[in-house]
């Protein structure tokens, strides 16, 4: 099967429809697809791309002058669309996608509250990232907004969002955070339940937002990568990854083969570290502290080695733009070699003490289920789609390198509960371990990083990886200094927290706290 | 006059071993789980702590908030001192009844509600329904299971009940081993342990009693910890010598005192030990699965009685 081969026929279903496409563009954001419509015509191209069975992937926008340029991706068969139109920034007024795509709403609220597009019937008017503290005419991401803030027009926080309501004899209404019992990020959850039965779930975040996208403006590329390894803390190899992945589309940087091999190792050893607690995590939440002190101990491993190997326990900064800044250490066969042979041995022992708990089972099994047209209509990916039936993973299906060059697995299940999400980790352990090792054995030789060059123009980038939470993305842009003008990550945690709101229904309060853990959510990487 | 004395020394020691129990299970928890762990006396420095911490209240708390801890550690000692602990010869043998105990604990409970009620927070008041909940499934269960004893020993004191039983060798008959699984199951349930309750969380919806004391800070909840370590060791002495009596003292002799000091360390040392496994090995339940583990207990208390009624009574 050939990349972009139902594209001529999606252009032809966009003619049908009268859709004028201004410019098809296959590099300028290449290796995906870029498609330049009008914005009359964004709500038409949103309903053919729906029509299309496309998945919903991402939404920014960019101010250039006094225009501002959205983006919108899509998914299909492995391939990436990029659907752009332009807004006059005076009266920036488009068509909202999520009357068509639900996964749509949250980034469109976000895009909304920094840049101030004005989206047409859109369901939600409510503020998402940009709390109250904030006028309702800033808009801090427009060029016009200093970098250091304003608080001259601030107002008091947010007290009085207007979560949606359930009226009725015997239901309870109960908010969770943003402040919790345990290190967590902050965010705030608002049930509404009867008895012990949840019957809506509302989350609200924004109480981590950075100014990510606005303090990335002017950055140089080492600068940004450092910026990017920090969007999300437990993702910044994968986050750096995609970033510099974006930089180099947009200057258009070789980078050598030995550094893409170790950056995918990186990767493969970030989704480890992650995983492992996450399985324990899982099972604690139910009091099962046993697997929690057994699989903490092998992520702790696995940091050390981090450490004796590459310099950094969650490899932070380890990804440079051009390549990576660690090469494999020469003694490595003593170091990495024995802990991953440990940490097979360990891990299968510890999961069949898993497999064998009734107990736990009894949680775990039918709790918190995720159908699969539900997670394909939110778009969820990672080991929350893969759980649900969504079987995608951009190192296989998007092939980029040096996963292009290997055989890649990637396992899928269609339960959806959490024993699902919890297998799905597991698995996915296991075919990093495979992945590293062969990572090492075909590591070839050469440079580890390109020179960054001296001057990059105006150039746009995009890139796409498969972080442990899912897929990310990355937009860079850089102005005609070489300097970074939009940088904007897209975290797969937008997706998953509506499928959190949607898989917690009709569960116990209590198990609110198991699922939660098994989708486990960044909340930075939303906040941003 | 020493009767009463060491009655007051009695009850001195269940307020001192308390954190010991509490910490002695942490730490086999611990060892479980191949981890060192904290010190067993780390209970004590918790307490050392608290008392010191200013008590923060919140603005919408009545006086029943205010005076629930005191009620509560009050009532729980109370009925812990009334239960022999190393010999049935004291004073206050007379009020050691069970539905006394049973009553001052209700009365802890009640005010323990109330006060995760009284300042309006959400997991107040869904800890108070989660409490009452269990409570009112496992109070018939445990009051069925003594009714077991009881009826053997013809007396709802249990001074009295401890002193029979160590006459006549009681684990041969078939009642007690189904009322000692009841009482098993009640007191998992009633001190908020693995599988019923997490005493170790800090997810707030997931809460049973942490969900009560979530609002106290400071020298109150220093003492509904305190509290709470009692009501542990209470239901753990219960438990050892009603259904272990042996070692015993049935009188106030430095001798008999001695060995049944010894005894009874070693007894509730091993069942903390038998508890931590049993932690270590479980999962927590569903919430709505607490029902059927403690209407086993009250099939089980039931069995006893029945198999009292039926094999003993006529022999």
């Amino acid at each position: 099967m050939s990349r972009f081969d139902w594209l001529p026929g999606f252009i032809a279903s966009l003619a049908e429809e009268r859709v004028a496409i201004l410019h098809s563009d296959p590099n300028r954001l290449a290796p995906a697809h870029c498609l330049l419509l009008d914005a009359e015509d964004w709500d038409e191209g949103t309903r053919v791309a729906s029509a299309s069975g496309f998945r919903w992937a991402g939404l920014w926008g960019d101010q250039i002058g006094d225009r501002l340029r959205i983006y919108t991706v899509f998914v299909h068969n492995g391939d990436y669309l990029v659907l752009m139109t332009e807004v006059p920034l005076q009266a920036p007024v488009l068509a909202s996608q999520t009357p068509y795509f639900p996964a749509a709403n949250r980034l469109e609220r976000h895009l909304h509250d920094l840049l101030g597009v004005d989206f047409q019937d859109h369901p939600d008017t409510r503020r998402w990232t940009r709390h109250c503290a904030w006028a309702e005419d800033v808009y801090p991401l427009r060029s016009d907004f200093p970098v250091g803030g304003d608080s001259s027009k601030r107002r008091s926080s947010d007290v009085d969002y207007p979560f949606g309501r359930i009226l009725g004899n015997g239901v309870n209404e109960i908010p969770l955070g943003p402040v919790h019992g345990d290190i967590t990020e902050p965010g705030h959850f608002r049930f509404q339940a009867a008895g012990e039965e949840v019957l809506s779930l509302e989350a609200r975040l924004g109480y981590t937002h950075k100014g990510i996208e606005k303090i990335a403006v002017g950055r140089d590329a080492s600068g940004l990568a450092r910026l990017a390894g920090r969007v999300s803390g437990d993702s910044t190899v994968a986050h750096t990854w995609a970033a510099c992945m974006a930089m180099e589309r947009a200057a258009g940087v070789d980078v050598p083969p030995r550094a893409l091999h170790l950056r995918a190792l990186f990767a493969e050893c970030e989704r480890i570290a992650n995983h492992l607690g996450d399985i324990g995590g899982i099972c604690n939440t139910v009091g099962f502290a046993f697997a929690q002190q057994q699989f903490g101990r092998l992520r702790e491993q696995m940091l050390r080695t981090n450490l004796t190997a590459f310099g950094h326990r969650l490899l932070m900064d380890v990804i440079v733009p051009g390549g990576v800044c660690r090469d494999l250490p020469v003694q490595w066969e003593s170091i990495i070699t024995p802990q991953l042979s440990t940490l097979s041995r360990e891990l299968e022992d510890l999961l069949d003490i898993i497999d064998d708990h009734s107990s736990l089972k009894d949680r775990l099994d039918d709790t918190g289920s995720l159908k699969a047209e539900l997670a394909q209509m939110l778009g969820v990916t990672g080991y929350v789609g893969k759980a649900s039936g969504q079987d995608f993973d951009v190192r296989r299906d998007h092939g980029y390198a040096p996963y292009d060059g290997l055989e890649m697995q990637s396992p899928c299940r269609t339960q959806g509960d959490v024993a699902a999400r919890l297998q799905i980790r597991a698995d996915e352990i296991r075919v990093s371990l495979n992945l590293i090792d062969k990572l090492i054995y075909s590591l070839p030789i050469g440079p580890i990083a390109a020179d960054w060059p001296q001057s990059v123009h105006s150039s746009v980038g995009l890139a796409v990886v498969e972080g442990w939470r899912g897929e990310i993305m990355s937009f860079i842009r850089f102005d005609e200094d070489g300097r970074v003008a939009r940088f904007f990550p897209r975290d797969p945690s937008w997706f998953s927290l509506p499928a959190l709101e949607h898989l917690v229904l009709g569960n116990n309060l209590p198990d609110f706290a198991i699922c939660h853990k098994s989708v486990n959510i960044s909340y930075s990487g939303q906040d941003l | 006059m020493s009767a009463w004395v060491f009655t007051l020394i009695q009850a001195l020691l269940y307020l001192a071993l308390a954190p010991l129990l509490a910490g002695w299970i942490q730490k086999v928890k611990a060892r479980l789980q191949n981890r060192r762990g904290a010190s067993i006396w780390q209970p004590y420095r918790n307490l050392y702590k608290l008392f010191a911490k200013e008590a923060r209240m919140a603005h919408t708390a009545s006086p029943v908030f205010r005076a629930a801890p005191y009620i509560v550690f009050a009532a729980i000692w109370l009925a812990a001192s009334a239960i022999p602990l190393l010999t049935t010869d004291l004073p206050t043998a007379a009020m050691a009844d069970v539905i006394v105990i049973a009553g001052l604990l209700g009365l802890s409970r009640f005010f323990l509600a109330l006060a995760g009620m009284d300042v309006g927070t959400a997991f107040g008041g869904m800890g108070a329904s989660r409490e009452v909940f269990i409570s009112a499934l496992a109070e018939p269960a445990m009051l069925m299971a003594v009714f077991t004893l009881a009826m053997t020993a013809h007396t709802t004191n249990l001074a009295t009940a401890v002193g029979d039983l160590l006459v006549s060798a009681p684990f041969l008959r078939p009642s007690f081993l189904f009322a000692l699984i009841a009482v098993v199951l009640v007191v998992i349930a009633e001190t908020g342990r693995i599988p019923v309750d997490n005493p170790s969380t800090h997810l707030e919806l997931t809460m049973i009693h942490e969900a009560l004391i979530l609002e106290y800070s400071g020298r109150q909840l220093a003492l509904l910890e305190w509290a709470a370590q009692l009501k542990l060791l209470l239901f753990a002495t219960l438990l050892v010598n009603v259904f272990l009596p042996w070692g015993t003292a049935q009188s106030i002799h430095p001798n008999a005192i001695g060995i049944a000091f010894v005894l009874f360390v070693v007894k509730i040392a091993l069942l903390g030990v038998a508890l931590a496994v049993s932690e270590t090995l479980l999962a927590k339940m569903r919430i709505f699965r607490i029902p059927v583990f403690l209407n086993m207990a009250l099939l089980m208390a039931f069995l006893g009685l029945m198999s009292h009624v039926i094999l003993e009574v006529g022999a």
